[in-house]
């Protein structure tokens, strides 16, 4: 299902992405470079810590930008269409209709002074050009998808009367709605309760499993991406450091931010007396260090790392990308700068050679 | 509306405990109680074996002083318009101290968490999240407390930063032989910290251990469903547990046992009587029906359909 029919080319494809915010007190790089790809149907994972630009590459997509942010540079192939030079009006058939958007704060997602029914229903209306009462009922069987009890009555109810789970689900149903074929779900499940969190992920992978859509699941806890994501960016200093396939990333991760950051969390039932931790602080964003973001809080440390552009991508094995000098002599083919990002995928679903 | 009810539990010298539960379970309130910033309406909290509700001011003042706290939210616990310096001297100039042990005190505290020198005359807001903490924290150490009570101390703050608080926490708790409380949802972490934990849900604890040994085997099937979230996909959880339903509001908790509506294995009893926290092992209590007996039936391996 959905609106794309299934290729082997990206559904998505971001390139060198640029998004700077022009501020009194200077440019803010949120977005320094960003390039990944996202094949109809996968869920791909954005990882990283706050302020690492992953929130703003998702709002770079939709161009939803706030005031002062504006995109300098890259590509955002949707469909194979460039929407970076594409205009407002064009935007309205693309947003809602065709790339979904959950945000992490439900309430704020749901307007308040309308009915859930109404809030499902609207986009229908909108997007589908159903009529008003088709909508109502297509809600109903909305939120019966993402198991909300009493479907019927629900609708009726206003959103302060749902739990936060309830409304996450909710909100997420009026995004599925008018089956889009690529959803961006940022945080969504940063505001719930760990076992509604659980539950959340397990309706996700379902709604995915039922129509095929393709997910770009944002979050800076590496543990709940675990059992959802095929494919995981890592992102640091407003640049995608690693993407790889989930387990590749996890087991061995090439990155010397991404090592370092798996060494400092706690794992349950993984009996350590002591944690390391990464000396340090994350980069602000608007005073990013010259080479690479990490240099001043990475352990191989190097005179190259220190000064000029950020490392470019290296390609390993040929699934996975890793910006990081060390990786220069196990890098394969030419340099993945802005393209070759197919071949960051696992073989099954990469598009076939031209 | 009963936040807590019942709970029982105690913190021994030099020792973490861990209280462990979802929004709304009741640790934070539990934090307040021993803060002294609520009176429980029933029960009582003993501090060294002396009840706290019949401490004089004299003695109130001296409990004060041995029990601190370190909070959730950085910015919010730092007044924005106080120099550091100031901030992490203030609870001595409370307790009546001379101004050059607060000096030197301050600057110990100041040294014992990290912060460089020049810290003392900056304001919180020139500080990052990690650093604010690490202010927060010299601030809870400047009095010498014996219990320090921490209200999610590394949640709000970013991945890579919340090693170095919890190694920073157990460091001087190695050094002062400091007793913590602390309060979290997150079980890895917890389970990293503490010695023994307990486990809330909806103002109750259903369960009390020793933190490895409460986490590699969960007796309450509530323990057992926060254990299977927080198992690392591609490990399989030691119970085998579906989520069922949302917590309820605790302003609506349900009769008997408060977990039976999301309890796979509900019996008549749970519906009608409330269980007892029990010692079911040494070093182990468990509030659930299933024990003694029902439980050797259970297939902790068993997959359950999900709803």
């Amino acid at each position: 299902m959905g609106n794309v029919a299934r290729t082997g080319r990206p559904l998505l494809e971001v390139r060198e992405l640029k998004t700077h915010f022009f501020t009194r007190a200077g440019i803010v790089r949120a977005v320094n470079g960003v390039s990944f790809s996202v094949m109809p149907g996968e869920t791909l994972g954005l990882v990283g810590e706050s302020g690492s630009g992953k929130t703003i590459t998702c709002l770079s997509i939709l161009k939803l930008l706030p005031r002062g942010a504006r995109i300098l540079g890259g590509q955002v192939l949707f469909d194979g269409e460039d929407l970076v030079p594409k205009p407002e009006a064009g935007m309205e058939a693309i947003r809602g209709k065709r790339i979904g958007l959950i945000l992490q704060n439900s309430m704020a997602a749901l307007d308040p002074v309308f009915s859930i029914g109404t809030q499902v229903a609207e986009p229908l209306v909108v997007h589908q050009k159903l009529s008003w009462k088709a909508a109502w009922q297509r809600a109903v069987e909305l939120l019966r998808m993402v198991r909300i009890g009493a479907p019927e009555i629900r609708v009726k109810h206003y959103p302060h009367e749902l739990s936060g789970g309830m409304r996450q689900r909710a909100s997420s149903a009026a995004a599925i709605g008018p089956l889009p074929s690529l959803l961006i779900a940022d945080e969504p499940t940063t505001a719930l309760d760990v076992t509604t969190q659980r539950q959340y992920l397990d309706l996700l992978k379902e709604i995915q499993a039922e129509t095929g859509i393709a997910i770009i699941f944002v979050t800076h806890d590496m543990s709940i991406i675990g059992n959802l994501c095929d494919r995981i960016a890592v992102f640091y200093g407003g640049l995608v450091v690693e993407a790889g396939p989930k387990a590749q990333v996890f087991n061995q991760p090439s990155h010397p931010y991404t090592q370092a950051l798996l060494r400092a969390i706690p794992i349950l039932g993984q009996k350590v007396d002591r944690l390391e931790s990464i000396g340090g602080e994350p980069p602000h964003l608007g005073r990013l260090p010259t080479g690479c973001p990490f240099h001043p809080r990475c352990e191989y440390v190097t005179e190259v790392c220190c000064s000029g552009d950020p490392p470019p991508g290296f390609r390993l094995q040929d699934t996975r990308q890793v910006r990081c000098w060390l990786r220069e002599d196990e890098h394969v083919g030419e340099p993945v700068r802005s393209q070759e990002l197919n071949e960051a995928l696992p073989r099954e679903k990469r598009a076939p050679q031209a | 509306m009963k936040a807590v009810d019942g709970v029982d539990f105690a913190i021994n010298p030099a020792e973490t405990f861990g209280l462990v539960g979802e929004s709304g379970c009741g640790k934070t309130t539990v934090a307040n109680l021993i803060l002294l910033l609520h009176t429980p309406s029933e029960g009582e909290i003993r501090f060294r074996s002396r009840p706290l509700a019949r401490l004089m001011s004299a003695d109130l003042k001296a409990y004060r002083r041995s029990v601190q706290a370190v909070f959730q939210d950085p910015y919010g616990a730092l007044n924005p318009r106080m120099r550091v310096g100031d901030i992490v001297a203030e609870p001595l100039l409370s307790h009546g101290h001379g101004r050059r042990e607060r000096q030197q005190r301050m600057h110990e505290a100041l040294a014992a968490v990290g912060l460089p020198d020049d810290s003392e005359r900056k304001f919180p807001h020139e500080f990052s999240g990690g650093q604010r903490q690490r202010i927060g924290i010299a601030r809870a150490l400047t009095l010498v407390p014996e219990l320090i009570v921490l209200d999610e101390p590394v949640s709000s703050l970013d991945v890579s930063i919340r090693s170095q608080i919890l190694n920073l926490l157990k460091d001087i708790q190695r050094q002062m032989g400091i007793s913590y409380l602390l309060i979290s949802h997150d079980l890895a972490s917890v389970e990293y910290m503490c010695h023994r934990i307990g486990i809330m849900y909806l103002g109750k604890l259903v369960e009390v251990g020793d933190a490895a040994d409460v986490c590699s085997r969960p007796l309450h099937p509530y323990t057992a469903t926060l254990v299977a979230a927080a198992t690392p996909p591609g490990r399989t959880p030691p119970w085998q547990l579906p989520i069922l339903g949302e917590v309820p509001s605790p302003l609506d908790a349900p009769m008997g046992c408060a977990f039976h509506p999301r309890c796979p294995y509900a019996m008549p009893v749970c519906r009608q009587i409330t269980p007892t926290l029990t010692a079911v092992e040494p070093h182990r209590q468990v509030a659930c029906h299933l024990y003694p007996d029902e439980i050797q039936h259970i297939d902790k391996g068993k997959v359950l359909a999900d709803r």
